[in-house]
C-alpha cells in the first residue's frame, strides 16, 4: 500500500527537529473531501443502488431487486452499445495515439516554428464540444457544409452522415479533432523530460533518427503513452455531446453509444433505474480499465509539474 | 529540467550551431522532424480548414452560404448575423454562464488548496488515501453519475437553478485541481518551512505566505482550467436546468441550432460569439494553462 504513497515517502524520516511543528491539521482536508464525496463519489453509490429500483424521476424510487440487471444482459439495444462504444474507443485510440505521439515528441523540439504552431493546434481545447460538434454538424451538413467542395477531393461522400460506419468514424474524428492537442501535449511534456545524454549516448553509438525513436523516446515514453491512453479511452467512452449534437444515435441506433442510450433511456423514457444500470455498467467497465493501466503505469506516484517546464 | 543561470561564454555563444545553453545543438531536436514536421503541417490543416470555415461563413448572406463555394472569401462580408444573435438574448446567456464559471472557480480553489496543503504537508494515511481518492476521480465520467445527481439536486430543491450546475461542476473540476495544487506545493523546499516554523509561525501564515505564493502558476493554472470546464459544459446544465433564465452558454447554443434550423452563418455566428471570451483569457494567460496541462499528464 504505502509504496504508492509518495506522501508518506517524501517526510517518512520524521527528523525530530522539527517533527509536526506548523503541519497543517488534516482536518482542513475535510470539506473539500466532503464536498466531492456528496457530489462524485456518493452518486457512484447512489448509481449502483438505482439500478435495482425503477423510478420514473417523479415518486420515489422502487426497490425491484435484479430486474433492470437481468433486463441488461437480454436488452440487445444495450449488447448494441457495447459493442459500438468499444468500437469507438479502439478507433479513436488508434487514430489519436500516433498522430499524438509523433506530433508531440516534435513540439518538444526547439524549431522556430513551433510556438506558433503549436498555439494553433490547442484552439480547439478552447471550443466547447457543443461548439465543436455543431461546427461540424454545419460542415458535414449535405446541403451546406464544406462537405460538397473537400468531400469528393478526399474521397468521402458527402452524405458519410447517413451511413452506419461514416457516422460513427466522424464521431471519432470530432472526438480527435477536439482532444489530440490536449494529447500532444500530454506527450510534448512527457519528452522534454528524456534525459538527453540517453541520446548523446545513442549518437555517439551510431544509432540513426528511427532507432533513437524505438528504443529511447518510445520506451521512455510508456508512463506518458499509458496517462495519455487512460484519459483517451474514459474520454471516448464519453463523447455523449458530440452524438446527441451530430447524430442524435442515428442513423437508426447506429452512433447509440452507451452514454448515449443511457440519457435516452433516463431522461427521454424516464426509465431512470434502468439507466442507472446502464450507467453503472459504464463506470465499472471505464474504471476497470483506468485501474488496470494506473497499477501497470505508477500513475499514483505522480512527481512534481515544475520538472516539465 | 533544471535551469541552467550560467551566462554562456563568448566564445561558446559565437560557435555556429551551438545552443543557448552553450552545448551542441540538440540531436533528438531534429530527431523524426521529416515525418512529425510533415505530419504537423497536415494537422494544421485539419485544425485550420473547420476554423477558417467558421469565422469566414458567419460572416456570409445566408444565400451566399447556401448556394456558393464555402471555402471561398466572403464577397460581401456582413456582421447580421452577430446582429441576430445578439438580438436574440445571446447577453444573458454569457451573463448566466459568467455567473457559474466565477463561483466555480471559487468553490474550487476555496476547498481544494487545504486538500492539496494537506496532501503534501502531512505523512497521515487518511491524507495520502483522500489524495488517491481524487487521483481516481479523474476518471469518474460525468455520465456515470447523472441520474443520481438528477435526484440529489432534485432533494436538495436546487433543480433549475444554476447552483445545480455549479456545484456538480465545481466537484469535477476538483481532482484535477488537487492533482495540480500538490504538484506546485511539493516544490515548495522543507527548509523553507523549517525556517518559518523556527520563526514560529502558525501552519496558517505558512499556508497563506508560504505555500500560496510560491504556488501562484498552479493556482492560475487550476482557475482557468475550472473556468473552462464550467465555461463549456453542457451534461450538466441540461439534465438539472430546464427553464430559460437558467439556460447557459452550451445550452443556449443547443437551442439555436434547433430554432435557426438553416440559417448556418447564424449558428455559426453563435459559436464564434460564444468562444470569444475563452479566447481573450486564452490570450492572457496561455502560459499557465498549458504548463498546466502538460504537467497534468507529463509524466
Amino acid at each position: 500500500m504505502s509504496h504508492h504513497t509518495p506522501v508518506a515517502k517524501r517526510h517518512g524520516d520524521g527528523k525530530a527537529a522539527v517533527g509536526n511543528v506548523g503541519r497543517p491539521p488534516v482536518a482542513w482536508a475535510v470539506p473539500g473531501i466532503l464536498f466531492f464525496a456528496v457530489f462524485a463519489i456518493f452518486p457512484l453509490v447512489i448509481a449502483v443502488y438505482l439500478s435495482f429500483c425503477e423510478w420514473d424521476g417523479l415518486d420515489s424510487p422502487a426497490f425491484t431487486g435484479l430486474d433492470n440487471w437481468t433486463r441488461l444482459f437480454k436488452d440487445s439495444e444495450f449488447g448494441q452499445a457495447a459493442w459500438l462504444s468499444l468500437l469507438l474507443t479502439t478507433i479513436s485510440w488508434v487514430f489519436q495515439t500516433p498522430v499524438a505521439l509523433l506530433l508531440g515528441v516534435w513540439a518538444a523540439g526547439r524549431q522556430r516554428s513551433r510556438a506558433l504552431l503549436s498555439a494553433i493546434f490547442f484552439i480547439p481545447l478552447l471550443l466547447s464540444t457543443t461548439a465543436i460538434a455543431m461546427l461540424f454538424r454545419a460542415l458535414l451538413d449535405p446541403n451546406f457544409g464544406v462537405i460538397q467542395t473537400i468531400g469528393p477531393w478526399l474521397g468521402i461522400d458527402p452524405g458519410v452522415m447517413g451511413s452506419s460506419t461514416g457516422a460513427l468514424l466522424v464521431v471519432a474524428f470530432v472526438g480527435g479533432w477536439q482532444f489530440m492537442p490536449f494529447h500532444t501535449l500530454i506527450y510534448q511534456g512527457g519528452a522534454r523530460q528524456i534525459p538527453e545524454v540517453l541520446y548523446q549516448a545513442a549518437s555517439i553509438d551510431g544509432a540513426g533518427m528511427v532507432r533513437q525513436f524505438f528504443h529511447i523516446t518510445l520506451p521512455q515514453l510508456r508512463h506518458t503513452i499509458t496517462t495519455s491512453s487512460v484519459l483517451m479511452i474514459v474520454g471516448s467512452l464519453t463523447y455523449f455531446d458530440t452524438v446527441l449534437i451530430m447524430t442524435k444515435g442515428g442513423p437508426g441506433t447506429d452512433t447509440t453509444i452507451l452514454p448515449y442510450l443511457m440519457y435516452r433511456t433516463g431522461f427521454q423514457t424516464y426509465d431512470l433505474g434502468y439507466a442507472a444500470a446502464i450507467a453503472t455498467a459504464l463506470v465499472f467497465v471505464a474504471t476497470s480499465i483506468s485501474l488496470i493501466m494506473v497499477r501497470l503505469s505508477g500513475f499514483g506516484s505522480m512527481r512534481s509539474t515544475r520538472e516539465g517546464m | 529540467m533544471s535551469i541552467d543561470t550560467r551566462p554562456a561564454s563568448p566564445k561558446q555563444r559565437a560557435t555556429p550551431g551551438a545552443s543557448r545553453r552553450g552545448r551542441p545543438v540538440r540531436r533528438r531536436r531534429s530527431l523524426g522532424n521529416p515525418v512529425a514536421g510533415i505530419g504537423s503541417l497536415i494537422w494544421l490543416v485539419i485544425v485550420l480548414v473547420p476554423l477558417y470555415t467558421l469565422v469566414s461563413a458567419s460572416l456570409m448572406r445566408q444565400d451566399e452560404a447556401l448556394n456558393g463555394d464555402p471555402l471561398a472569401i466572403p464577397t460581401d462580408p456582413t456582421l447580421d448575423n452577430y446582429d441576430f444573435v445578439l438580438d436574440s438574448g445571446f447577453l444573458a446567456l454569457i451573463g448566466n454562464t459568467a455567473i457559474v464559471a466565477v463561483a466555480t472557480v471559487a468553490i474550487v480553489l476555496v476547498l481544494s488548496v487545504p486538500v492539496a496543503y494537506v496532501a503534501v504537508r502531512t505523512r497521515s494515511r487518511l491524507s495520502s488515501l483522500a489524495f488517491r481518492t481524487f487521483l481516481l476521480g479523474v476518471a469518474i465520467p460525468a455520465q456515470a453519475v447523472i441520474v443520481p445527481l438528477y435526484l440529489i439536486i432534485g432533494r436538495m430543491g436546487l433543480y433549475d437553478t444554476l447552483w445545480a450546475i455549479i456545484l456538480p461542476t465545481a466537484a469535477f473540476a476538483m481532482p484535477v485541481a488537487v492533482l495540480v495544487l500538490s504538484g506546485t506545493m511539493r516544490d515548495v523546499s522543507e527548509e523553507m518551512y523549517e525556517a518559518m516554523s523556527l520563526d514560529g509561525a502558525s501552519p496558517v501564515r505558512m499556508l497563506w505566505q508560504l505555500a500560496v505564493p510560491l504556488s501562484r502558476a498552479g493556482i492560475s493554472t487550476v482557475a482557468i482550467f475550472s473556468a473552462l470546464q464550467a465555461w463549456n459544459g453542457f451534461l450538466f446544465p441540461l439534465i438539472l436546468t430546464q427553464s430559460e433564465e437558467q439556460r447557459v452558454l452550451t445550452l443556449g447554443l443547443f437551442n439555436f441550432m434547433s430554432q435557426f434550423g438553416v440559417n448556418i452563418p447564424a449558428v455559426l455566428a453563435a459559436i464564434v460569439l460564444s468562444v470569444i471570451p475563452i479566447f481573450a483569457v486564452y490570450l492572457v494567460a496561455r502560459r499557465a494553462l498549458i504548463n498546466g496541462l502538460m504537467g497534468v499528464g507529463g509524466k
